[in-house]
């Protein structure tokens, strides 16, 4: 899923100075998993921003709405109504929410109450890991699942290197050394001759260094 | 609610804050029951909230109450390692810390929440933290939300 997580208060009172009812907008798919912008974060967000805004003796008037997912106009339909009332829209939803949003709503002004950090998982109770960079051409299938790509802070392709120490990682020594990971899941798996292959250079055309990209499937266009 | 004897607080007194103080039922409610029946003396300002267990409270009651005009909130949980739920009370103090910083960054302020913990046999230390609390309250001045009306909140 997407993981995201909350702007400051300060930063979104910066944004919205400039109107007084604006409406609330989460998202009932990935942020609300990750604690950052589902119904409960928008209704604590909406009690800080009064409260902040009335200290500023410039109370603001905020609705509050909270669709299934942001990045698909069959839902954000259901806001044009609370979209007319209001001034201005604050998206609780990842970065392709707020954009979906802004795209559905062009006389609108959209501004974001996240920061979208990464395609990951719930590893413990409130604690998310990036697992996946989105590059484009997937290697999951030669490491035994695990992506040197993402996990490896310095993406090496061809085994280790020298600075891992104890199994940790030399760039962040909170995080385990991917190639470490990789050797005993590949070990454990019986597939340790994948790392005899020497894997060339990545092709990095796929990834989004090229501008942002599309998938289309034409067996499925109408 | 345990009513303090009028001559020990003035009118004026008990009208100048008000505290809302959340008390876990297997600790801080019982040493509040205990210290009405030993007739202890405490600020009127201070409105209790009976709740099964502190972990029960989350960051929206905190702000609900600030928003509408109440001056500090108090939350009052068991000794830590005692809570009748395990851990409830540990989860509080979690979300008590995250409220603090909201409160901070909207600029009202952390010093108008507090978590103290007890157990149930410790009245003149609920006498005392809620003295305590009044006292904080008292420096700090009225909450300033309380001037303007809060605003119903939008339907959703």
């Amino acid at each position: 899923m997407i993981v995201a997580s909350r702007k400051p208060i300060p930063e979104i009172k910066q944004v919205l100075a400039g109107h007084d009812k604006v409406l609330f907008v989460g998202c009932g798919t990935c942020v609300t998993v990750c604690l950052a912008g589902g119904e409960r974060e928008v209704g604590i967000m909406s009690y800080a921003l009064r409260m902040a805004r009335r200290l500023d003796g410039r109370p603001i008037e905020i609705e509050q709405v909270t669709i299934e997912r942001q990045c698909e106009n069959e839902f954000i339909q259901e806001l044009a109504p609370a979209a007319q009332r209001n001034a201005a829209i604050l998206s609780f939803g990842c970065g392709a929410g707020v954009q979906a949003i802004a795209e559905r709503f062009p006389e609108k002004p959209v501004y974001a109450a996240l920061d979208t950090q990464f395609l990951g998982i719930l590893e413990e109770q409130a604690v998310w890991a990036e697992k996946c960079l989105g590059c484009g051409s997937c290697v999951l299938s030669d490491f035994g699942g695990i992506c040197p790509i993402t996990r490896c802070a310095k993406r090496r392709l061809n085994g280790p290197c020298g600075g891992s120490t104890e199994e940790r990682c030399e760039v962040s020594p909170d995080q385990p050394c991917a190639w470490q990971l990789i050797y005993r899941r590949l070990k454990a798996i019986g597939q340790l001759g994948n790392l005899e292959r020497i894997v060339p250079p990545k092709d990095w055309r796929s990834a989004w260094h090229a501008g942002a990209r599309r998938v289309v499937r034409e067996e499925h266009r109408i | 609610m345990i009513e303090t004897d009028p001559s020990t607080s003035t009118a004026a007194a008990d009208s100048d804050c008000t505290i809302l103080a959340f008390c876990c039922n297997f600790c801080a409610y019982a040493a509040a029951d205990l210290a009405g029946a030993r007739r202890m003396q405490y600020p009127a300002n201070v409105r209790i909230v009976h709740v099964p267990c502190t972990g029960k409270i989350e960051v929206e009651h905190f702000l609900a109450a600030l928003e509408r005009g109440i001056d500090g909130v108090l939350v009052a949980g068991c000794l830590e390692g005692g809570c009748h739920f395990v851990e409830g009370n540990l989860r509080a103090k979690r979300r008590v810390g995250a409220a603090m910083q909201t409160l901070d960054e909207i600029g009202l302020g952390r010093e108008r929440l507090r978590m103290v913990n007890l157990s149930a046999s410790e009245a003149p230390t609920f006498v005392a933290r809620i003295e305590e609390m009044v006292e904080t309250v008292r420096s700090l001045g009225p909450n300033p939300l309380r001037a303007s009306a809060a605003r119903e909140e939008s339907p959703r």
